[in-house]
């Protein structure tokens, strides 16, 4: 039944790891960035987020739809590898194996996250400063959200690299090499803005 | 009586040796005297004439294969220290001992280090990786090649079908259907042909079925360990860039040809 559909599956699956979830990823990390500013202006980027029109809407088709799919289609990705970092050390097949690592990790971390801060707000709870300061009152949680925002990071850095190879944007071993050092400047750069809004919280 | 060393030196080998394609894989070890310019395959031939293991066992000679002699026929492949290459061109001076020879496991292991690499042949029939010149008539001469693509088509064409580049692929394994760099790349060969562009579209719609370019995960080992120097993953990247274009031909229509 199924058949044949490998090619279009892969490339959805590169797709919609930039557009939407790589955008959102962006947005959600600028406004927990606005956390370093105060507890004002973060909650009241937060209001202006749930004034958003036909949210659930907006959740379902910009986030929670691609993520499932990016997710269960990953998994299946990530198993069907071999890896053979003993044997083959090059830097590429690293960024292979750490791909396909912080994948799951990223995975492991966002279940966790989604429930305790939206599934935590539509039982009722408010999504604040406050409830994240709660969350980063144990070190652990400190720990937890530093490791699954760093792969989070990496994953949609270097997944941007795969997804210019993937779509045949960047052929040449000069291009794809100029676009590692861009995507290694995206990693730089949100990985900055997300640890330091940790930081605001504790 | 004193011995220089250099007289009594040897060479060690241990060899993963598998007397059926289903009987488990086990290790021998054999010692070798040394002589100056071996390689791997004159130290097997060496082991073949006196099958005798270090322990003083007497075993089965060993089986792999072997045809040139000379790396252009990609027959002798097995990993060599964990490396897969041709053990034509492995010469002991240049490798660490004990060295170590096992088949690559990513084909069916025929027996000790001989494999069947004939996966690749049928990805090759697969994929049509030839030009179609035959006719019930003579078609006459077809349009020519420029020299400066003829001379970049070339390192393309030096591909041997050795199976280096699957045996280093983490996505060509046997949880997996991908077909490897192997044939991926003598499409763009045959694709950039002037006569083999005539098939162009039908070569691309192969590639874009289950098991095709799409699984390839981008680790990159295949152009780091292929013997030719073939430019695989510039290959395979190019081939996206097609592919691109011919899925939306596909989806959309077009009155391309």
């Amino acid at each position: 039944m199924a058949k044949n559909r490998e090619f279009g599956n892969r490339r959805l699956h590169s797709l919609l790891g930039v557009i939407p979830i790589g955008l959102f990823l962006i947005f959600h990390l600028s406004v927990n960035f606005m956390a370093t500013k105060g507890e004002e202006t973060f909650n009241g980027a937060v209001h202006l987020i749930e004034y958003t029109p036909v949210k659930i809407l907006v959740e379902w088709v910009v986030i929670y739809l691609p993520l499932i799919f990016h997710a269960v289609y990953g998994i299946y990705i990530a198993f069907t590898a071999k890896n053979n970092l003993g044997r083959f050390s090059f830097f590429r097949n690293w960024m292979f194996m750490l791909q396909r690592l912080t994948g799951i990790i990223t995975l492991i971390f966002l279940v966790w996250h989604i429930w305790a801060t939206r599934i935590q707000a539509a039982m009722g709870a408010e999504v604040n400063f406050d409830m994240m300061a709660e969350i980063f009152s144990s070190p652990f949680m400190i720990v937890f959200y530093i490791v699954g925002i760093i792969s989070a990071i990496f994953h949609f850095a270097n997944g941007l690299w795969s997804f210019a190879v993937s779509w045949g944007l960047t052929v040449s071993p000069r291009s794809q090499r100029i676009m590692t050092y861009f995507t290694l400047i995206v990693f730089v750069l949100l990985s900055y803005i997300g640890i330091s809004a940790i930081f605001a919280f504790v | 009586m004193v011995e220089t060393k250099s007289e009594t030196k040897t060479v060690r080998f241990i060899i993963t040796r598998q007397d059926t394609p289903d009987s488990a894989p086990y290790d021998e070890e054999f010692e070798l005297a040394y002589r100056p310019n071996m390689n791997v395959i004159s130290a097997l031939m060496e082991i073949r004439r006196n099958p005798v293991t270090v322990q003083g066992k007497h075993t089965t000679a060993i089986a792999w294969d072997m045809n040139c002699l000379e790396e252009v026929c990609g027959a002798c492949s097995m990993v060599i220290n964990g490396k897969p290459r041709q053990s034509c061109t492995a010469l002991i001076d240049q490798l660490e001992q004990p060295v170590r020879l096992a088949p690559m496991r990513t084909f069916p292991v025929v027996r000790d280090l001989q494999v069947d690499r004939s996966r690749m042949f049928d990805s090759l029939k697969k994929v049509k990786a030839w030009i179609p010149i035959d006719g019930t008539y003579n078609l006459g001469p077809g349009p020519r090649m420029p020299e400066k693509k003829r001379q970049w088509a070339y390192e393309l064409s030096k591909c041997m079908t050795c199976g280096v580049c699957l045996e280093a692929c983490p996505n060509v394994n046997s949880n997996s259907d991908f077909i490897g760099p192997q044939p991926l790349s003598q499409v763009r060969l045959f694709n950039a042909h002037p006569t083999g562009a005539m098939n162009k579209a039908e070569r691309l719609n192969t590639i874009m079925g289950d098991g095709g370019l799409a699984n390839c995960g981008n680790s990159q080992n295949c152009v780091q360990s292929c013997p030719k120097g073939i430019p695989l993953t510039t290959s395979i990247a190019a081939l996206n860039r097609d592919t691109t274009i011919q899925q939306f031909r596909n989806f959309f229509g077009s009155d391309e040809v």
